[in-house]
C-alpha cells in the first residue's frame, strides 16, 4: 500500500459493561410457603436466605417447609383435585393459557430474578429459560381438551395429587415442564423447588394467584433434601423428580411397593460425537453450546466429547481458540457468556473431579480469565488425553468442563458413546445424512441432536435411558406420566 | 488444485452470526465502535451518472466527514469507477484517504483477461491505491477453479504496488460452501483483501456470508501466516449493521483485524447514519436528516 501521509491513531474497541438493571423487580423481603392459594408461614419449617451465587449476598428470605407443611400442602391439593379434574378440559386450558400469558408479561422480571438467584447469564434466562417456560404452558394448554388423542383414543383419568421435585439448574423452566402437563391432565400438584433457587417458583405462585387458579391446585413448598424426602413420603399419587441419579435411586427405593407412580429425569454423561466429515466450525460452536451453556449445569450437557482421530487436533485447537473468547463474569451483564457456579457445594464437586482428572493423567487447560473475587466461579476447562476409564470420562461433573476422547471408526464411536451408565442425550456431527441416521439408531440415548446441541422445544419428548431415568417430558409423550390410561 | 469443498452448515453459521448480533453495544462502546466503523468505510459511488464534481464532493466528505465533530476520523478510501480515478486522486492528495477503483469489467466481469489486465494497469497508473476486482463467476460456477485463480494472479501482477481486493459476489455463488471455497481460491491466488459483493447483486454482506469469509481468513492465516483483509460490501447501511459486522470480526479474527488496514465496509449511505448515531451518543437525541450533507 502507498505510504500513508497522515498517521492515523489506532482506535481500540471493547464492549462496555452492559448490566441489565434489576430496578423494576418487585421481590418481597420474605416469602412464605404457597399452600391452598395463599402464602403462609411454615408450621415446622424455617426461614432461610436465598443467596446470589455471583455476590454471595442474600436476594430474599424464603420459608423452607417441614414434614407438617408438606402434609398440609398435600391436603390442600387433595381437596382441590376432584373439582379441578371435573372441569371440562377447555376450562382447565384457559387457566394454563393464562399462566403462559402472565409469564410472558413478567418475562423481564422473571429473567432477572432467575439470574440473580441462580447465577446464569441474563442472555440465557432472557432468551431461553423464560420463553421456553411460557411455551410449555402454551403447549399443554392446547392438550387439555384433547387428552385422548395423546394416548391413541384410550380412556384417560388424572393420577390425582402429584409431588414434583425440581432441580436448581433451570428453576422456572423445570417447574413449567412439571406443572404444565400435570395441570392440563387434571392433576393437582405439590411442587418443591430447589434449595438454592426457589425464587422464580415463588413468583410463579404469584402468577397462579393472578391467573385466579383455584386454591390448592398448585402448592409450592421450597426446601432442601429433607423437604423433598417429605414430599416422597407423603400421601401423593405420583412423584416426578428431576435431579441426581443418587437421589433418584433413593426415591425409587422409597416408593417401591406403594403403588405410587414415578418418573425420573436424572444425570447424564452425554456423548457429543464429531465425525471427520462434519462442518467443523459449526461443530465447535455446537461443542461450546453443549458444554458451556448454563455453566455446564445441564443434565444433557455434551460433557463427553468424542472426536474422530483424523480431525482431533484441528477441532481441539479450534475449540480452545473459541473457549478463550467466552466472557465469564457478572450474570446480569448482557454480554456475559458464562455466569457463576450455582453454589459453593457444586463448586467443590467440580473442583474435586477436575483434580481427579489431573491426578489420573489427563491434560487440563483452563481459560485464563479474571474471575470476580466474591461469588463462586470456575473458568471454562478442557481435558485432553482422556482415557475412557478416567473418572472425568465417566462421572457427571455438572460444570464447565469438557473431556475429549478420540475414536477411529464409526463402530468405535458408537461403542464408546454407549459405554456409559447413563443414556440421556447425544450429539452427532456429520455432513452425511445416511451416517447421521445410522448412528442415531445405534445410540442408546433419549435425546439425539444432529448438527446442533442443547435445543429444546415443548413439542419434543425429553428423557433418558438407563441411569438417566425413565418417563418423558414434552409433547404428547409428556402427557402419559400424568394420566392413568385404561 | 483439487476441489475439496469444505463444509459449512448453513443453519449453524447463520445461528452463530445472528447470535453475535445480540451483543449489547451501548454507551462508550457504541461511540468508539462508530468512530472505528467510520475509519473503515470505503465511501463508494458506482453510478453511470457519476461526474468529477460529484466525486470531488464525496472526497471532501471522506477526508472530513463531520466538521463539527473533529474526533470523527477520515474514512479509509473513496471507491469509484476507473474514469474518475484522476479526479479522486487529486482531491484526496495528502489526506491519507486512499483512492480505490473497481476494475476487471465490474460488475459482471464478462470480458477478456487482456482487457481486465489493461484496465487494471491504466487505473493504477491514473493514481489508484487499491483495485477492487471481480472474480469470473462464469468460470467458478462452471467448476474452472484454475481460471479463477489464474485471473487473480495476473491482475495482482498488474496491480504492482496497489492493493488488490477480490470480489467474490457471494449472492451469485449459491451456497456457503461456495463462498468459503471462492474465498480460499482468492487468498491462495494472492488477494490482499477478499470482498463480499459488488453492491449490484440481490444481497451483499449478510451476517452469515461475512462470518463464513472471516472464518476462511482465520483458517488461511493460521496455515500460511499471511494476513488477509476483508471488505464487507452491500447491504450494510445502518450503524447497527456496521457494529454487528465489527462484532463478527472481533470474535472471529480478534482485535488485530479491527483496523482499516484489515477490515473495510463498502458503503454509500452508511456514513450519514454513523454520524447521526454518533451525535446521539453525545447529546442523547437524534438530529434531523438535513443536518448531514448529502453527497
Amino acid at each position: 500500500m502507498a505510504a500513508t501521509d497522515t498517521p492515523r491513531t489506532r482506535i481500540t474497541w471493547d464492549y462496555a459493561p452492559a448490566p441489565e438493571s434489576p430496578d423494576h423487580v418487585r421481590l418481597r423481603d420474605s416469602y412464605g410457603l404457597f399452600i391452598g392459594g395463599a402464602f403462609v408461614d411454615p408450621r415446622d419449617g424455617q426461614r432461610v436466605p436465598s443467596i446470589n451465587p455471583a455476590t454471595e449476598e442474600p436476594v430474599a428470605e424464603v420459608a423452607f417447609g417441614g414434614a407438617q407443611d408438606v402434609a398440609a400442602a398435600v391436603e390442600a391439593a387433595r381437596a382441590a383435585q376432584p373439582r379441578w379434574a371435573a372441569l371440562p378440559g377447555r376450562e382447565r386450558a384457559k387457566y394454563v393459557f393464562r399462566i403462559a400469558r402472565l409469564i410472558q408479561e413478567r418475562a423481564r422480571e422473571l429473567a432477572i430474578v432467575e439470574s440473580l438467584d441462580g447465577g446464569k447469564p441474563i442472555r440465557e434466562s432472557r432468551d431461553v429459560d423464560i420463553p421456553l417456560a411460557a411455551a410449555h404452558f402454551f403447549h399443554y394448554a392446547g392438550w387439555a381438551d384433547k387428552l385422548r388423542y395423546g394416548v391413541a383414543g384410550r380412556e384417560t383419568a388424572p393420577y390425582g395429587v402429584v409431588g414434583q421435585v425440581v432441580p436448581w439448574n433451570f428453576p422456572l423452566l423445570m417447574a413449567a415442564w412439571k406443572l404444565a402437563p400435570a395441570l392440563a391432565c387434571g392433576n393437582t400438584s405439590v411442587l418443591k423447588p430447589a434449595e438454592t433457587t426457589p425464587l422464580t417458583a415463588l413468583l410463579l405462585a404469584e402468577i397462579c394467584q393472578e391467573a385466579e387458579l383455584p386454591d390448592g391446585v398448585v402448592n409450592i413448598v421450597p426446601g432442601d433434601g429433607t423437604t423433598g424426602a417429605a414430599v416422597v413420603r407423603s400421601d401423593v399419587d405420583k412423584v416426578a423428580f428431576t435431579g441426581s441419579t443418587a437421589v433418584g435411586k433413593d426415591i425409587q427405593a422409597a416408593l417401591a411397593g406403594r403403588g405410587v407412580g414415578l418418573t425420573l429425569e436424572l444425570g447424564g454423561k452425554s456423548a457429543n460425537v464429531i465425525f471427520e466429515d462434519a462442518a467443523l466450525d459449526q461443530a465447535v460452536e455446537g461443542i461450546v453450546q453443549g458444554i458451556f451453556f448454563n455453566q455446564g449445569h445441564v443434565c444433557c450437557a455434551g460433557s463427553r466429547l468424542l472426536i474422530q482421530e483424523s480431525v482431533a487436533d484441528e477441532v481441539t485447537a479450534k475449540l480452545w481458540d473459541r473457549m478463550r473468547l467466552l466472557r465469564v463474569g457478572d450474570p446480569l451483564d448482557k454480554n456475559t457468556d458464562v455466569g457463576a457456579i450455582n453454589s459453593a457445594e457444586q463448586l467443590e464437586r467440580i473442583e474435586a473431579l477436575v483434580e481427579a482428572g489431573v491426578e489420573e493423567g489427563a491434560v487440563r487447560r483452563s481459560v485464563a480469565c479474571d474471575l470476580p473475587e466474591r461469588g463462586w466461579w470456575f473458568a471454562p476447562t478442557i481435558f485432553t488425553e482422556v482415557a475412557p476409564a478416567h473418572r472425568i470420562a465417566v462421572e457427571e461433573i455438572f460444570g464447565p468442563v469438557v473431556s475429549v476422547l478420540t475414536f477411529r471408526t464409526q463402530a468405535e464411536a458408537i461403542e464408546n458413546a454407549n459405554n456409559s451408565r447413563y443414556g440421556l442425550a447425544a450429539g452427532i456431527w456429520t455432513d452425511k445424512g445416511s451416517k447421521a441416521f445410522e448412528v442415531a439408531r445405534a445410540l442408546k440415548a433419549g435425546v439425539i441432536w444432529q448438527n446442533t446441541y442443547n435445543k429444546f422445544d415443548p413439542t419434543a419428548a425429553f428423557g433418558g435411558y438407563k441411569e438417566s431415568g425413565f418417563g418423558r417430558e414434552g409433547g404428547a409423550a409428556g402427557l402419559r406420566p400424568y394420566l392413568r390410561v385404561s | 488444485m483439487i476441489r475439496r469443498l469444505p463444509h459449512v452448515d448453513h443453519v449453524g453459521i447463520e445461528e452463530r452470526a445472528a447470535w453475535l448480533g445480540k451483543r449489547s453495544i451501548k454507551t462508550s462502546a457504541k461511540a468508539e465502535g462508530i468512530r472505528l466503523a467510520v475509519s473503515m468505510v470505503d465511501l463508494t459511488t458506482l453510478e453511470g451518472q457519476d461526474t468529477p464534481g460529484k466525486v470531488r464532493q464525496l472526497s471532501a466528505k471522506a477526508v472530513c466527514p463531520a466538521p463539527d465533530m473533529p474526533e470523527i476520523p477520515s474514512v479509509a478510501a473513496v471507491c469509484v469507477y476507473p474514469a474518475l480515478v484522476p479526479t479522486v486522486h487529486a482531491a484526496l492528495e495528502g489526506s491519507g484517504v486512499k483512492t480505490a477503483a473497481v476494475s476487471t469489467g465490474f460488475p459482471a466481469g464478462q470480458t477478456s483477461l487482456s482487457i481486465k489486465l489493461r484496465e487494471t494497469e491504466e487505473t493504477v497508473a491514473a493514481g489508484a491505491d487499491e483495485i477492487d476486482m471481480v472474480i469470473s463467476r462464469e468460470a467458478f460456477l462452471a467448476g474452472d477453479d484454475a481460471r479463477v485463480m489464474e485471473e487473480i494472479v495476473r491482475v495482482k501482477e498488474a496491480c504492482g504496488e496497489a492493493h488488490l481486493k477480490v470480489i467474490i459476489e457471494t449472492a451469485e455463488l449459491g451456497s456457503y460452501d461456495h463462498v468459503r471455497h471462492a474465498s480460499m481460491l482468492a487468498m491462495e491466488a494472492g488477494a490482499d483483501f477478499i470482498k463480499t459483493s459488488t453492491g449490484k447483486a440481490a444481497s451483499g454482506a449478510t451476517p452469515g456470508v461475512t462470518l463464513v469469509m472471516l472464518e476462511a481468513i482465520r483458517d488461511y492465516v493460521e496455515r500460511t501466516g499471511r494476513p488477509v483483509g476483508m471488505k464487507a460490501a452491500g447491504g450494510v447501511s445502518t450503524s447497527k449493521a456496521a457494529l454487528h459486522r465489527l462484532v463478527l470480526v472481533k470474535e472471529t479474527l480478534g482485535d488485530d483485524w479491527l483496523t482499516p488496514d484489515r477490515f473495510r465496509i463498502g458503503a454509500s449511505s452508511l456514513l450519514n447514519d454513523l454520524l447521526m448515531q454518533y451525535a446521539k451518543t453525545k447529546d442523547g437525541r437524534y438530529g434531523r436528516s438535513e443536518d448531514y450533507s448529502k453527497e
